[in-house]
């Protein structure tokens, strides 16, 4: 009988010992880039979250992959014919700039932010995979030969990026709808992603 | 707040509470100047257009801080009775308004259009011509649209031969 309790207990503590060894991180779960250390084993998680924000509407609006801008939460084409012209501004005499200003215009509804303009025919992300979206991001002959480095910048400090979390109203005076990640928490996933090397999960 | 720009070349500065008040308030209402007209208030419709250091500009839509320094031509400016811009000629000659509300809009895209593409082929029209006409004069205008086109190569082919 004592024997029986000896065992039992050996056999608990074995237990108890490799459960909490597998939920404790270890230094290897750790890399230190510069003077920040970063956390490997969200690298998923860090993924799932920037492309939860770049595959929102809020996104994917002005990275269309037929040359015409989308409106909206439910992303109808833009009213008007107006498209993305030679130089990602509209056209000659109806360009962005028409209408769009350097903020929004709480009082017509109308969005803006500074260089309003639709994201280079390359970077068309509409009706891609998270996969997809991923690689064109990455790629430097589809991302306008942007580093990691300057990606990280453009993604985390850009003005017409960050719009995306104060898009104003629209023209009913209603809300736009928020990308589901805050922009702290996207600031953050972008950092961790790019310097646990940018890893896509499906390769 | 003191908003200083030019408006059909006249400079003046206009004292204003709310910086955000759309140009064409400050245009119509504090200028008196009643050419340029309100119609969907969400930069749609296109009747407020003017210019702005000569772009095509929603003037409802534009918030009058943004006009700081700016040279503004509203239609008012744009020829006068005795001169007129080959745009308003052409208007003229094709007797193209009906109603004549959305016209002056119209009027002032298509000369900010002729600056840039002096011969506008009809898909240049479809493309940079999208404002609003409920009476629908589109097909008068259009031809008033390459009316004015001629016009302005003649006028310019006439100021190059007196030089």
């Amino acid at each position: 009988m004592k024997l029986k309790l000896i065992y039992i207990f050996v056999t608990l503590s074995v237990l108890g010992l490799l459960f909490a060894l597998a939920n404790t991180l270890k230094i290897s779960d750790y890399e230190v880039t510069g003077n920040k250390s970063v956390k490997v084993q969200d690298t998923n998680e860090d993924y799932t979250k920037i492309m939860d924000v770049l595959t929102h509407q809020r996104c994917v609006n002005c990275h269309p992959s037929d040359h015409i801008p989308k409106q909206g939460d439910e992303s109808h084409p833009h009213y008007f014919d107006v498209a993305r012209g030679e130089d990602d501004h509209g056209f000659e005499a109806t360009s962005c700039n028409t209408c769009h200003q350097s903020e929004n215009n709480l009082n017509s509804g109308v969005p803006g932010a500074p260089h309003w303009a639709l994201a280079p025919a390359s970077m068309a992300w509409e009706g891609l995979t998270r996969a997809e979206i991923a690689e064109r991001l990455l790629d430097k002959s589809t991302n306008g030969n942007r580093s990691h480095e300057e990606l990280v910048k453009h993604m985390t400090e850009d003005d017409l990026v960050l719009w995306a979390w104060e898009p104003g109203v629209d023209a009913a005076g209603e809300q736009r709808a928020l990308p589901p990640v805050s922009k702290d928490d996207f600031k953050i996933a972008i950092e961790n992603w790019f310097a646990n090397g940018a890893v896509v999960p499906s390769k | 707040m003191k908003i200083s720009f030019t408006v059909n070349g006249e400079s003046m500065t206009v004292d204003i509470a709310d910086e955000n008040t759309p140009l064409l308030w400050v245009i119509r209402d504090t200028l008196n100047l009643k050419g340029t007209k309100f119609g969907c208030g969400k930069a749609a419709c296109g009747a407020c257009t003017l210019h702005v250091d000569d772009e095509a500009v929603r003037s409802c839509s534009y918030a009058v801080k943004f006009a700081e320094g700016k040279n503004i031509t509203t239609i008012e400016g744009l020829g006068e009775r005795e001169n007129p811009h080959p745009v308003q000629q052409a208007w003229i000659e094709e007797i193209v308004p009906q109603c004549g509300y959305c016209q002056p809009g119209f009027m002032m895209a298509t000369a900010a259009l002729l600056n840039k593409v002096p011969t506008p082929t009809d898909e240049d029209i479809d493309k940079n011509i999208i404002n609003v006409c409920r009476c629908g004069t589109y097909y008068r205008m259009r031809k008033a649209i390459h009316k004015a086109a001629e016009l302005h190569a003649h006028r310019v082919m006439n100021e190059s031969k007196e030089l």
